[in-house]
């Protein structure tokens, strides 16, 4: 037999019991369903976060603290030890962090491969006004490159010397604009108060109106000239262990560093009692708790697939059986036992691939009405998220690796088959 | 008959014995046979039921292996080749008729009767030409696209052999081919394999019960208990 002959006998033999073989597809279906789902459901996560994080900010830089030595319930009370440079914060939970001062920055600069290290200024303004009302402001220093997504303008820059803002679409509106590109290249004022409680006016201009995302909904963002600015106003005439202080630095390193280059900063940022984190490090933190809910999904998935294993494998033994006299024939008139082998094998695989191919198929249907719906209700406060994303490869590699489960499940009653004796089975009645 | 002679052995075996399980439960159901079968000869294998007769035919037909002696094919011997020669040759050199005969009976006796040619790869063009060829030798042609299931016995018996014919065999085995058919019927299929034999020169080998079958035959080979009684010569 050739090979088409083989899949046209393989086929005809599948669809022979019919009741039986949609019964073993179902199960496969179920497994192939509940794989492509989860991992459509991780894709999609991923995929946004991967957005969102990249909003963030450059891979170049690491977001440096002072490693906290907080009281934990398994290292019991740390001695206190009065240090008049370390000024302490309450972190919340409990956890009390470290401030850093300009002793720390400069120890961070002396490590090698850092080009920059900048403070990480708390700028707290009170309020925006555009040409109305008084609103609160979330404001950030913008390290690096701006990435976030502009609807309409471009990042604030740096470099420059002027006062520059890029702010969230929402706010748009409640300046007094009416369109986002009316914004652009405008004024807007900036409340901020000093520690004697004299009141400064900042003004800045909008360089950009960014796209609403999940990280960065409602923080505006402030180039370093007018960072620098608001925290000189936030922080003349008060005490010097509270002046210069911070929570985090940014330290920049150059770009082309390979990932034993970006360790060796970060054992060196340890050996000081920093600790450094890059963009990618807080993202893969977050990957592996994503991966890991999705695996606990993937073995639902995988359980499905076994009993469905147990299905193959039982089907073909009883249409194995079934067919012993047919096999017989076949072996009788000269057909070698590893085309038996074949027929059965390609029967089995076939039912893998119906079975994989109809729960990809659900799966998608179900993804992409979940997506429809979801855009409209649970996910309208995500933009842009797909919650469901099958990439072609991640479908091929189910419905392969189910044909290839299907194929092993098949080999044993494959395997009896292409063993049966033509003698016996002529005889079987 | 003398004619015979001077034609070349096709089958034959040499001191065969098949004993059946192993100690105890050991049962020789074929005790040191000695044959040879002519080109173009018409053979009867007689004897009682469990005499060993399908077992001497399974042994020439190459399905299955003796415990002791040589089957040869023309003058080799078969336990010299490989799986695969003895596979081909069941399937271009050999047809087969059963008392029960093992068709497909979901599929149509078109697809039955080329069953041979679809194992040896032959193109679906090809398959049906013969096909058809063979089915009007059994005078079956309006019946090609009937499924199995639904003719008499008769009818399948004669599908069988069609598809026994359909790679121009030079042995035909058929065991008991009238075991399963009234008299009438099974008079048309002993009449369709004598004509064969006649008319096409294959060698015919028929295990049967039936008097008049076995007196049409040129030789009777009479099997008890597994030892050849009787036929062993071809005079
Ligand atoms: N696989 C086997 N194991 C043990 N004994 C067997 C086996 N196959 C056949 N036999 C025995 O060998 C003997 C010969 O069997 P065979 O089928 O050749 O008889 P037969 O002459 O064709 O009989 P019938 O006319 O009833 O078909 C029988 O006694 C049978 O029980
Ligand atoms: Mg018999």
């Amino acid at each position: 037999m050739n090979f088409r002959d083989i899949l046209q006998t393989a086929s005809s033999n599948m669809l022979r019991s019919k009741v039986r073989t949609l019964l073993t597809i179902i199960a496969i279906v179920i497994g192939a369903m509940t794989i492509t789902l989860t991992n459509g459901i991780g894709t999609g996560i991923k995929t946004y976060l991967n957005q969102q994080i990249g909003n963030l900010g450059a891979s170049n830089i690491l977001l440096v603290t002072l490693t906290t030595k907080a009281a934990s319930p398994t290292n019991g009370p740390v001695k206190y030890a009065y240090n008049p440079n370390v000024t302490v914060s309450s972190g919340g939970l409990g956890k009390e962090q470290l401030l850093m001062n300009l002793e720390d920055i400069a120890k961070i600069k002396s490590i090698h491969n850092i080009t920059s290290v900048v403070p990480a200024h708390s700028l707290s303004p009170d309020y925006i006004q555009g040409t109305g009302s008084k609103y609160q402001l979330t404001l950030e220093q913008q390290f690096g490159n701006a990435t976030s997504d502009m609807v309409v303008g471009s990042g604030v820059n740096n470099n420059s010397t002027q006062n520059q803002i890029s702010i969230p679409e929402s706010y748009v509106s409640v300046l007094g604009y009416s369109s986002n590109k009316s914004i652009i290249g405008k004024t807007v004022t900036i409340g901020v108060t000093n520690p004697r409680n004299i009141h400064f006016n900042v003004i800045a201009t909008v360089t950009g109106v960014q796209q609403k995302n999940l990280i960065g909904e409602s923080t505006s963002f402030a180039n370093t000239t007018l960072a620098n600015n608001i925290y000189h106003i936030r922080t003349t005439g008060i005490p010097k262990t509270l002046t210069n202080t911070f929570l985090t630095a940014y330290a920049t390193f150059p770009k082309n560093l390979t990932t034993n280059q970006i360790n060796k900063i970060k054992s060196q940022l340890t050996a000081k009692g920093f600790t450094g984190m890059t963009i990618k490090d807080e993202e893969s933190t977050l990957f592996s708790v994503i991966s890991a809910i999705i695996i606990v999904f993937d073995i639902f998935g995988i359980i499905a697939l076994l009993a469905a294993s147990f299905g193959i494998i039982n089907t073909l033994f009883m249409s194995v059986q079934e067919r012993t006299k047919e096999i017989g024939l076949m072996k009788a008139l000269g057909m070698s036992p590893h085309r038996i082998f074949a027929l059965f094998s390609i029967e089995a695989i076939l039912i893998g691939f119906w079975g994989s191919l109809l729960g990809v198929v659900f799966a998608f249907l179900i993804g992409s009405s979940v997506n429809a719906i979801g855009k409209h209700s649970f996910l309208k406060a995500f933009p842009g998220l797909s919650l469901l994303t099958f990439p072609l490869n991640t479908i091929v590699s189910v419905i392969v690796g189910i044909m290839i489960i299907a194929f092993l499940a098949g080999a044993l009653p494959a395997l009896r088959a292409s063993r049966k004796d033509p003698i016996e089975a002529l005889r079987y009645e | 008959m003398a004619k015979l002679l001077d034609k070349p052995q096709v089958v034959g075996t040499k001191n065969v014995t098949k004993i059946y399980g192993k100690g105890e439960v050991a049962f020789t159901a074929l005790n040191d046979i000695n044959i040879s079968i002519i080109s173009g000869e018409s053979v009867a294998i007689l004897g009682k039921s469990g005499s060993g007769k399908s077992t001497l035919m399974h042994m020439l037909a190459l399905l299955d292996s003796p415990t002791k002696g040589i089957v040869f094919v023309g003058d080799q011997d078969t336990s010299k080749l490989t799986n695969r020669q003895i596979e081909s040759l069941r399937n271009k050199s050999y047809g087969f008729v059963f008392q029960q005969f093992f068709l497909n009976s979901n599929d149509t006796v078109l697809n039955n009767v080329v069953l041979p040619l679809k194992i040896a790869k032959v193109g679906r063009k090809e398959r049906r030409e013969k096909g058809m060829k063979s089915l009007k030798t059994v005078e079956l042609v309006d019946k090609a696209n009937t499924k199995a299931v639904n003719l008499s016995g008769g009818q399948k018996q004669r599908v069988c052999i069609a598809r026994a014919l359909i790679n121009n065999p030079s042995i035909i085995f058929a065991d008991e081919p009238t075991g399963n058919l009234d008299s009438h019927t099974g008079k048309i299929v002993e009449d369709l394999l004598f004509k064969l034999n006649k008319e096409h020169d294959i060698t015919l080998i028929i295990v049967t019960h039936d008097k008049d079958i076995a007196a049409r035959c040129q030789r009777q080979m009479h099997i008890l208990d597994g030892k050849l009684i009787d036929g062993d010569k071809n005079i």
